[in-house]
């Protein structure tokens, strides 16, 4: 792959979008709870118009959304009202997510806006009811600590999910996100990763956010020197971000070498695609022998080019694919790769013959209905033509491994208006002062080692974890931070990998167990058996009941009596020093409900009673 | 500062040390709209604003429309409800569009069905909307229709349009369809109901009816439209597209989107049924009177004076004892009393219990199951168009115009 990004001009910045985890969403009293579709409770669909902008020219994105006239469905919930389905102006602007953001700022060292306006941004993908994203650019010009400029934080709306193609659930829509800019000060795909990752930490911090997969996206946006300014959207994994502009440096270059080579050749394409369908009536290939119709398309000089691959997996002929899928269709074959798929070294012949190719052509088919092949078709040409542009501005999106695959164009700036219905918010200098900047993470770890003596792993664990705050309660209040890292961490940690639900062990509940132990009503040694019958749904009482049954000192005097009578033998050979094993015997037997300690003191005596005996 | 900015124009801001160019949108209370260059807008104080430029207005493309020659003639006139409107991205502002080009531009779909003529004939909120304008409406539909319409589409907004569709059901009497239609959700989003409102409001237009109606959505999808008759329908929802409902009687019809297909009710007054006629005489001289347990008989005296007043009692039509010597007084000096029901659905009637019938010897006319505010356009039309007292009774216990149905089916 191409190293030497410096040389390149690789340029590159990133937006991140945070899910808040506020208790309403942003315009609506809506609780900010995702659901299952199961538990939807009805559903209603519309369609979506383009509207134009102030030149009386639809935006380039929003035509191409518009190729096809498109039906949208959505999903209701019990936890969704008529704002989500766009019957219902919007509440006012949440005041706790515009303090999230507000804490963002603070830390980056930015500066507010001293009054906020929600503006629309038109969105017709369907993933909006109201077909526009509600957006308030909250602070600007900001620093991370590390160096990397901030430019703007913004206050948004999240979409809808999309449960398939033109289908969206409403439950996510509405809930509060915070969009992060970077400015595009990044030139390695290693520091676009890195700042990728401090930002993620910083958001951490907040205590605010929401977690899990698709509560934070990343959108990268990456150029070099030659090429142009392409948007890839939608990369959850930190992991992969360096890859994934590894990637898209690759698939410039290659674009841009396949550009000169085009040129260098004199290519061209035509104009005119050719009606094919009857060379494949008796194919092999499935999709062409049931096709209504095939079309195919000289591309002159085009050979070798069209199977040039740009990046893993993909191909000049996947960018003309993805550009074909628009018109819906499933995709397109082309001579680079044939034979192929069923299709047999004649019946390419054949094609090459009627479309009258030389061997420096290559001819590029689709197959499908008459009016979706033609527009295909005609998506197909124009693609072609535009590789003589070698980098398009676009959005794209991550394909699973790093590569991406054609969305849309780049959308104009000009898709923003007022949103008139949320009145406008002013930050007052007193009200940024009084926003507490949160310990930061990195900051939490040294002080989890230093103070409590964690190792780095473990205290990075606790950091990062949702029972942090609960943690540091406890240790307030008397806990040992050992103790309370076990109960609120490893032990958990141990028993989720052995399969425990330990998700539905509430804080309090753990904080109760704690305090038993801590009172002497139960051994500490009891904790991952009582933490195990909390994970099963148990209270802690009945936890601590069915784990640990308690054993008054009578019984445990008995339990003692007949363990050490059984073993006197032992006890006589080996004098004091049978403590130890019988320590555990007896342990083993209680089940962890008693203190070691108190054990220990009783088997002394015991063993002491025993060998006065014998002696 | 900025009594010198126009919309548009460049600007500095500065604020906090930080410096950022813009344009300025416009200003309140000190507080000045800013467009930075990624779209957003923002607030900044007008004091920390400093002109850089002059705004350039940049020419804008109108679009060419070629109407077709051999369709029908559809009318559209407009009061100035937003079923078209025009963004400037530059500023942000929204504006209604009136021009019949504006309107074909804004709803793909309409210049294939008809050849359309766009007359405005005031451009206000409808909450603004006055019986004077009623009058200028009326005119102006019934100039169209004699000029050959089709048939007339009124784009209204939704807050007063049930009081306007029943206004113009007693003042016109039509052979062509008068269609009104608005939209719930502002034309400016792409979920607008305008286009589908709009697309079914023309071709019911252009159906087999001949009577005023309104056409909005039928429910929260996309799926159809119905037609409503102009004297029996009512806004049940602040929000909602599906907002107009019929009350009181089937509705009128339906068109189904995207597919257009018009279907009229049995009931519906066929196109041709009537011919032309406009009677524009209202007594402005009348008002809606709520009735609320404990409310002050005083209240009425501030109506002194005038013609007409729609009670809107409670259950069968009362309000309490203690306001039925100043109806009766009043009714002496020349006030009609017209009593409807808050329940909207029902019809009234005063001779059940004992204050109903105090209350039609205070010479209370029973409403029927008209709407209330059906029966205050035509109490302002009856004695319009009445000579004698004996008359405003028959007439306001008489069916006009679809108002009173006389078998209650629900």
């Amino acid at each position: 792959m191409t190293g030497d990004y410096e040389a390149l001009g690789l340029v590159a910045g990133i937006e991140i979008h945070q899910q808040l985890n506020t208790k309403e969403k942003l315009f609506c009293r809506c609780p900010t709870t995702i659901r299952e579709t199961e538990e939807s409770n009805g559903e209603f669909f519309r369609y979506l118009k383009a509207t134009k902008s102030e030149m009386g020219e639809l935006d380039r994105a929003a035509e191409e959304e518009m190729m096809q006239v498109r039906q949208f469905r959505y999903l209701t919930y019990d936890t969704t009202c008529l704002a989500e389905n766009d019957e219902e102006p919007p509440s006012p602007l949440n005041e706790e997510a515009l303090d999230i953001v507000l804490t963002i700022a603070k830390v980056c060292a930015m500066t507010p806006v001293p009054e906020i306006h929600t503006m629309r941004k038109l969105v017709i993908d369907g993933s909006n009811t109201s077909g526009f994203q509600r957006t308030a650019l909250v602070a600007m010009n900001g620093t991370l600590p590390g160096g990397a400029g901030i430019e703007t934080v913004c206050l948004e709306e999240e979409a809808a999910q999309r449960i398939e193609d033109t289908f969206f659930s409403l439950d996510r829509l509405g809930i509060p996100l915070i969009e992060i800019t970077t400015s595009p000060c990044m030139h390695t795909p290693e520091k676009v990763q890195e700042t990728a990752a401090q930002i993620g930490m910083i958001l951490r911090s907040t205590g605010k956010v929401k977690r899990g997969l698709g509560t934070i996206r990343q959108d990268i946006n990456i150029s070099i020197k030659k090429g142009t300014r392409v948007e890839i959207k939608g990369v959850q994994e930190l992991d992969l971000i360096a890859e994934v502009v590894r990637r898209e440096v690759h698939r410039q270059v290659t674009l841009l070498e396949i550009r000169d080579e085009l040129i260098k050749r004199g290519a061209s394409v035509e104009k005119t695609p050719v009606d094919v369908t009857s060379l494949f009536t008796g194919s092999n290939s499935r999709v062409l022998k049931s096709a209504k119709m095939i079309l195919a398309v000289r591309l002159n000089r085009f050979a070798g080019l069209v199977g040039r691959e740009i990046q893993p997996g993909r191909r000049l002929g996947s960018e003309m694919s993805d550009y074909a899928r628009k018109c819906g269709v499933g995709g397109l074959f082309h001579t680079d790769e044939l034979p192929a798929y069923g299709v047999t070294e004649e019946e390419v012949i054949n094609l090459k013959k009627a479309l009258d190719a030389s061997p420096d052509d290559c001819v590029v088919i689709v197959a499908d209905r008459p009016e979706r092949c033609h527009c295909a078709m005609q998506q197909i040409i124009r693609r072609a033509e535009l590789a003589f542009d070698g980098v398009l501005k676009e959005t794209r999106k991550m394909l699973e491994g790093g590569s991406t695959a054609y969305m849309r164009p780049l959308p104009g700036a000009a898709r923003m208006y007022p949103e008139t219905d949320v009145l406008p918010v002013r930050v007052t200098p007193k009200r940024f002062l009084a926003i507490e900047i949160p310990e930061m993470i990195g900051d939490t770890i040294s002080r989890y080692m230093r103070e409590f003596g964690l190792d780095r792993e473990v205290a990075r664990q606790m950091a990062y974890s949702e029972r942090r705050d609960a943690f540091e309660e406890v240790i307030a209040s008397g806990i040992k931070p050992a103790l309370a890292e076990r109960a609120f961490n490893s032990t958990l940690i141990e028993l989720s990998r052995e399969g425990a639900q330990v998700h539905r062990i509430a804080d309090d509940d753990i904080k109760r167990i704690l305090e038993f132990i801590n009172t002497g009503k139960i051994a500490k040694e009891a904790l991952s058996p009582i933490l195990t019958a909390m994970a099963e749904g148990k209270t802690p009482e009945e936890a601590c009941e069915s784990a640990a049954p308690k054993v008054s000192e009578e019984e445990l005097k008995e339990i003692i009596g007949r363990i050490v009578a059984s073993r006197s033998e032992f006890i006589k050979e080996r004098g004091g020093a049978a403590t130890g094993p019988i320590m555990g015997v007896v342990m083993k037997e209680v089940r962890g409900s008693v203190d070691g300690k108190i054990v220990n003191q009783i088997l002394r005596e015991a063993i002491s009673q025993v060998l006065k005996n014998s002696g | 500062m900025s009594s010198k900015l126009k919309t548009g124009d460049t600007v500095r801001c500065t604020f906090q040390g930080l410096d950022c160019d813009g344009k300025f949108i416009t200003s309140q209370d000190g507080m000045a709209t800013i467009k930075l260059a990624s779209g957003y807008n923002i607030g900044v104080p007008e004091e920390n604003l400093v002109k850089t430029g002059t705004y350039e207005t940049a020419e804008r493309k109108v679009s060419e429309i070629v109407q077709k020659a051999d369709l029908p003639k559809i009318s559209i006139i407009s009061t100035g409800g937003t079923i078209a409107s025009e963004k400037d991205y530059r500023t942000g502002a929204v504006t209604s569009q009136v021009h019949a080009t504006d309107i074909l531009d804004a709803i793909p779909g309409l210049a294939s069905m008809a050849r359309f003529k766009a007359v405005q004939v005031c451009n206000i909120l409808s909450e603004n909307m006055t019986p004077a304008i009623w009058k200028l409406l009326a005119q102006a539909i019934y100039d169209e229709i004699k000029e050959g319409a089709r048939g007339i589409v009124v784009t209204h907004g939704t807050d007063t349009m049930a009081y306007s569709a029943a206004a113009m059901s007693f003042m016109l009497k039509t052979p062509v369809p008068i269609v009104f239609v608005g939209s719930q959700r502002s034309a400016d989003r792409p979920s607008s109901d305008n286009t589908m409102n709009g697309l079914c409001a023309a071709k019911a237009a252009l159906s087999d009816l001949g009577e005023v109606v309104v056409v909005m959505h039928g429910t929260t999808n996309d799926d159809i439209c119905t037609i409503h008759r102009g004297t029996k329908v009512r806004k049940m929802h602040t929000s909602r597209r599906d907002a107009f409902q019929t009350i009181g009687d089937e509705i009128a019809g339906t068109v189904t989107y995207p597919s257009l297909e018009v279907s009229l009710a049995s009931h519906a007054v066929k196109r041709g049924t009537n011919e032309l006629a406009l009677m524009d005489k209202l007594e402005e001289k009348c008002a809606i009177v709520w009735y609320y347990p404990g409310m002050d008989p005083a209240i009425l005296s501030a109506w002194k004076g005038y013609r007409g007043i729609v009670l809107v009692g409670t259950g069968l039509g009362h309000v309490g004892t203690h306001m039925v010597g100043s109806i009766r007084e009043m009714s002496k000096a020349g006030t009609t009393f017209v009593m409807v029901s808050q329940c909207l659905h029902g019809r009234v009637c005063d001779r059940v219990y004992d204050t109903g019938r105090d209350l039609l010897s205070a010479g209370v006319i029973e409403g029927e199951d008209m709407l209330p505010e059906v029966a205050l356009v035509k109490l302002m039309w009856v004695l319009g168009n009445s000579s004698s007292q004996e008359e405003v009774r028959r007439m306001m216990g008489s069916n006009l115009a679809g108002e009173i149905k006389w078998r209650s089916s629900e």
